[in-house]
C-alpha cells in the first residue's frame, strides 16, 4: 500500500444520499475472478445515463469523491473498495459512512473522511460552479481545502495512522513477524497438517449421469 | 471467575495482544479455501509478491458451483469453469493441497475437513464460508471470513480480531422420535431470530446436545450464522473422540495421549459467566419447518401458516406479509398440506453419511409421489461412496430418486441444479431466502426425515405421518 499524505485531484460532486454498495457495483460483476479491472462496473446502472457526473467531461478524471450522507450502505462487498479505487478514486468524503464499507476502505488504502454535512454543501457548490475543480486532502492536517475553503474531516486514529505509513492489515501484521514465529514454536505435535496428503485412495469416483 | 470454552480457545491462540484499541492477533490452525471466495485472495498475494506461509495447514476443494452430473466432462458454465481453473491453477502455484472433482475427497469443504480428520477439538478453524461454523462442533473455535481476510490468512496464518461476547444456548429433556438436530436449531434460530446471535460465539450445551451424534452436533453448529452469530461450538466429549480416532489426519501414539488430555481440558468452567443464555427444552420439539423466506421463520409441522395481521412487531409483520406473498402461501394454511415439487437432501448441513442413512431408512420399500422429484446430493464423495458401500444408492434410485455427485448443487443454485419459478422445495439445507435455490424459486427447510417423508406423501409430512400411509403400515410412530 501506498503511503498516503496529502492527495491533489479533480472532486466529483456526487449529489445522492444512501448509495448503497450494490449501486456501487451491481452483483453481476462479483463473478470475476480478478481483484482489479473494475473501473467499468463503478455504478454501471447509472453510467448509461448520459447526464451522469462521470459522463460530463469535467469530471471524468475525477479522484476525490464527495457523496451525500450514508455512503455505501448493503452488502459487505470488498469489490465496492476495488471499483472505486481501479476508477482512480483516492478519497471520499461524506457526512456519514456505513460502518463495513468504512473498514474495508480502511484496509485497502481508500481515504473515507466524515466532513460535516454543512461542508459538504458549501463544497458541492465549488464544485459545481467550478467544474473540473481540484481538491486537496490532507491526512496530516486532516483538511480538505477547495479554493478559499479549507474545513476539517474526521478519520479514526488507527486507521489514519496506518494510511499515513502505508501498511495494509497483512502489512501490519507482518511488522509482528517474529511473534508469529515464536507462537508457531510452541504449537502443539498432535494439531494437524494437511502435507503430506494423508488419504485413503482405494475409491474411484464414477461420475453420476442424467437420469434417462 | 472461570472462563468459557470460547475464551480459553481464543487464550490459547494469543500470537499478540491487541494495545491502544488495535485488535489481538490471533493464530489459524486450518485454513479451507474452495473457488469462489479466494481468486481474488490470491491475487492479492500475486500482486504484493508473497507468499502463503503455511501451505502445510491449507486446503482446497471444489464445491460451489461443480456440477453434480458429468463430472469427468470439462464444466459447461463458463464462470463456473474459469472460478474451478482459476482455483486449480492457484494450488498449483503456491502449493496448496487440492481435492478435485472426482477425486474421492473432493466435496463440500465442511464435510472435507472433519472426515479428513483435519477438524479437531480445540482448533482455530476459518474459510471464506459462512457455514464454517460447522466445525465448531468439535469444540473449535471455527467462524467465515472475507475475501481480503482469506489473503490475510494465506499471507501469515493469523488474523487481527477483537473478542466476540458468548452466548450460552442450554437445551436440556429428551429429543423425541422423529425430531432431529435439525429441528433443534430450528426451534432455537425461531427463538431468538435472524439477528439474536449478532456479535456472539453461541456454545451449546445440556443433556440434548450431549446425547447427540457428531453428525448432528455439526447440523447444530453448522446453522449458527443464520442465527447472525459469528460461531457455534460444543464443548468434546467421548462422542467426539470417538469420531476423530483413526481418520487419516488424526494423531496418532503418545500424540493422540497427549491430544486427548488438552482436548479433556476444552469445557466451560462451572463458574464462568456468558454474556447472554438461552434455554430451551428438546422434549417440546416437534419436527420444525420453514414458512418464508428467512431461517427465523420457522413453525412446527403441524401449524398453520401464520397471519401477519397478528403479529405486532411492525417490522415482523411486514416481512412476513413479503415473504407468504413470494411463498405463494395463504394465512392459515396447514404447513402439512403444501404440495412439494422438488426434495433436495444435501448440503454441508445434512449432507452427511448419517442424514443419507436416516432418509434411506425412511423410503425403503416405499414409493414416491408421482409428482414430487428428489435429489440426493452426498455432502462429499467419500460420503457417495461410502453410502454405495453400503447400498443405499440402491434404495434411493429403486425409490426414484435421483444419485447425484457430491457439491453444494441446489442449496445455492450456482451449478445447474436449480429450481424453476414458482417450483416448491422442501430442502434439508439452511437458507430459504428469495432467489437462494433458483429465481423465484420457493424453499422450505426441513430435516432429512421430513425430506424422506415429504417425498413419499408429496405434502410436507414427517415419518408419523406414514404411519396413515397406506403403502405401509408401522414406519416411524
Ligand atoms: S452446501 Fe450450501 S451452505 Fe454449505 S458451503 Fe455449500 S453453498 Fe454454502
Amino acid at each position: 500500500m501506498e503511503k498516503f499524505t496529502t492527495h491533489t485531484g479533480i472532486g466529483v460532486p456526487l449529489r445522492r444520499s444512501n448509495v448503497d454498495t450494490d449501486q456501487i457495483i451491481p452483483a453481476v460483476y462479483l463473478k470475476r475472478v480478478t481483484r482489479t479491472g473494475f473501473e467499468d462496473a463503478l455504478f454501471a446502472a447509472w453510467r448509461g445515463d448520459e447526464s451522469f457526473i462521470l459522463n460530463q467531461d469535467e469530471y471524468k478524471a475525477g479522484s476525490v469523491l464527495v457523496a451525500g450522507p450514508d455512503f455505501g450502505t448493503g452488502s459487505s462487498r470488498e469489490h465496492a473498495v476495488w471499483a472505486l479505487k481501479d476508477y482512480g478514486f483516492k478519497v471520499v468524503l461524506a457526512s456519514r459512512f456505513a460502518d463495513i464499507f468504512r473498514g474495508n476502505s480502511g484496509k485497502q488504502g481508500l481515504v473515507t473522511g466524515i466532513v460535516s454535512q454543512e461542508n459538504i454543501e458549501l463544497i458541492w457548490k465549488l464544485l459545481e460552479t467550478e467544474p473540473g475543480k481540484e481538491i486537496t486532502v490532507s491526512l496530516e492536517d486532516r483538511t480538505v481545502t477547495v479554493g478559499e475553503l479549507t474545513v476539517p474531516f474526521e478519520i479514526d486514529d488507527y486507521v489514519r495512522w496506518r494510511l499515513m505509513e502505508g501498511l495494509d492489515d497483512i502489512g501490519l501484521t507482518l511488522q509482528n513477524e517474529a511473534d508469529i514465529t515464536a507462537f508457531e514454536a510452541t504449537r502443539d505435535a498432535w494439531r494437524p497438517k494437511t502435507l503430506p496428503a494423508k488419504t485413503d485412495e482405494k475409491f474411484v469416483v464414477e461420475a453420476a449421469r442424467p437420469a434417462q | 471467575m472461570g472462563t468459557t470454552l470460547a475464551e480459553k480457545l481464543w487464550a490459547d491462540h494469543l500470537v499478540r495482544k491487541g494495545e491502544d484499541g488495535a485488535p489481538d492477533l490471533i493464530y489459524i490452525d486450518l485454513h479451507m479455501c474452495h473457488e469462489v471466495t479466494s481468486p481474488q485472495a490470491f491475487e492479492g498475494l500475486r500482486l504484493a509478491g508473497r507468499q502463503v506461509r503455511r501451505p502445510d495447514l491449507t486446503i482446497a476443494t471444489e464445491d460451489h458451483n461443480t456440477p453434480t452430473l458429468d463430472i469427468d466432462k470439462p464444466i459447461a458454465d463458463l464462470t463456473s469453469r474459469t472460478q474451478v481453473d482459476t482455483l486449480r491453477n492457484n494450488a498449483k502455484e503456491f502449493g496448496i493441497r487440492i481435492h478435485s472433482l472426482g477425486d474421492a475427497d473432493q466435496g463440500i469443504v465442511h464435510v472435507v475437513g472433519p472426515q479428513l480428520g483435519l477438524t479437531m477439538p480445540g482448533m482455530t478453524v476459518v474459510c471464506g464460508d459462512s457455514h464454517t461454523s460447522t466445525h465448531g462442533a468439535f469444540g473449535s473455535l471455527a467462524f467465515g471470513i472475507g475475501t481480503s481476510e482469506v489473503e490475510h490468512v494465506l499471507a501469515t496464518q493469523t488474523l487481527p480480531l477483537k473478542p466476540f461476547k458468548t452466548m450460552a444456548i442450554n437445551v436440556d429433556g429428551e429429543l423425541p422420535e422423529g425430531s432431529t438436530a435439525k429441528d433443534i436449531i430450528l426451534a432455537i434460530i425461531a427463538k431468538i431470530g435472524t439477528g439474536g446471535g449478532q456479535g456472539y460465539v453461541l456454545e451449546y450445551r445440556g443433556e440434548a446436545i450431549r446425547k447427540l451424534s457428531m453428525e448432528a452436533r455439526m447440523t447444530i453448529c453448522n446453522m449458527s450464522i443464520e442465527a447472525g452469530a459469528r460461531a457455534g461450538m460444543i464443548a468434546p466429549d467421548e462422542t467426539t473422540f470417538e469420531y476423530v480416532k483413526g481418520r487419516p489426519h488424526a494423531p496418532e501414539g503418545a500424540d493422540w495421549d497427549a491430544a486427548v488430555d488438552y482436548w479433556r481440558t476444552l469445557t466451560t468452567d462451572d463458574d464462568a459467566v456468558f454474556d447472554t443464555e438461552v434455554t430451551l427444552n428438546a422434549a417440546d420439539l416437534e419436527p420444525f419447518v420453514t414458512w418464508g423466506t428467512n431461517p427465523g421463520q420457522g413453525l412446527p409441522l403441524s401449524a398453520t401458516v401464520p397471519n401477519p395481521a397478528e403479529i405486532a412487531d411492525a417490522d415482523e409483520r411486514e416481512a412476513a406479509a413479503n415473504a407468504i406473498k413470494y411463498m405463494g402461501l395463504t394465512p392459515g394454511q396447514p404447513l402439512r398440506d403444501l404440495a412439494i415439487d422438488t426434495v433436495f437432501l444435501g448440503s454441508c448441513t445434512n449432507g452427511r453419511i448419517e442424514d443419507l442413512r436416516a432418509a434411506a431408512e425412511i423410503i425403503q420399500g416405499r414409493t414416491k409421489a408421482p409428482h414430487t422429484r428428489m435429489l440426493v446430493v452426498p455432502g462429499s464423495a467419500r460420503v457417495r461412496l461410502q453410502a454405495e458401500q453400503e447400498g443405499l444408492d440402491k434404495v434411493f434410485i429403486e425409490f426414484g430418486a435421483e444419485w447425484r455427485n457430491a457439491g453444494c448443487s441446489m442449496c445455492l443454485g450456482m451449478n445447474p441444479d436449480q429450481l424453476k419459478p414458482e417450483e416448491r422445495s422442501a430442502s434439508t439445507s439452511n437458507r430459504n431466502f428469495e432467489g437462494r435455490q433458483g429465481k423465484g424459486g420457493r424453499t422450505h427447510l426441513v430435516s432429512p426425515l421430513v425430506a424422506a417423508a415429504t417425498a413419499i406423501r408429496g405434502t410436507l409430512s414427517s415419518p408419523a405421518d406414514l404411519a396413515d400411509a397406506d403403502v405401509l403400515v408401522g414406519a416411524g410412530a
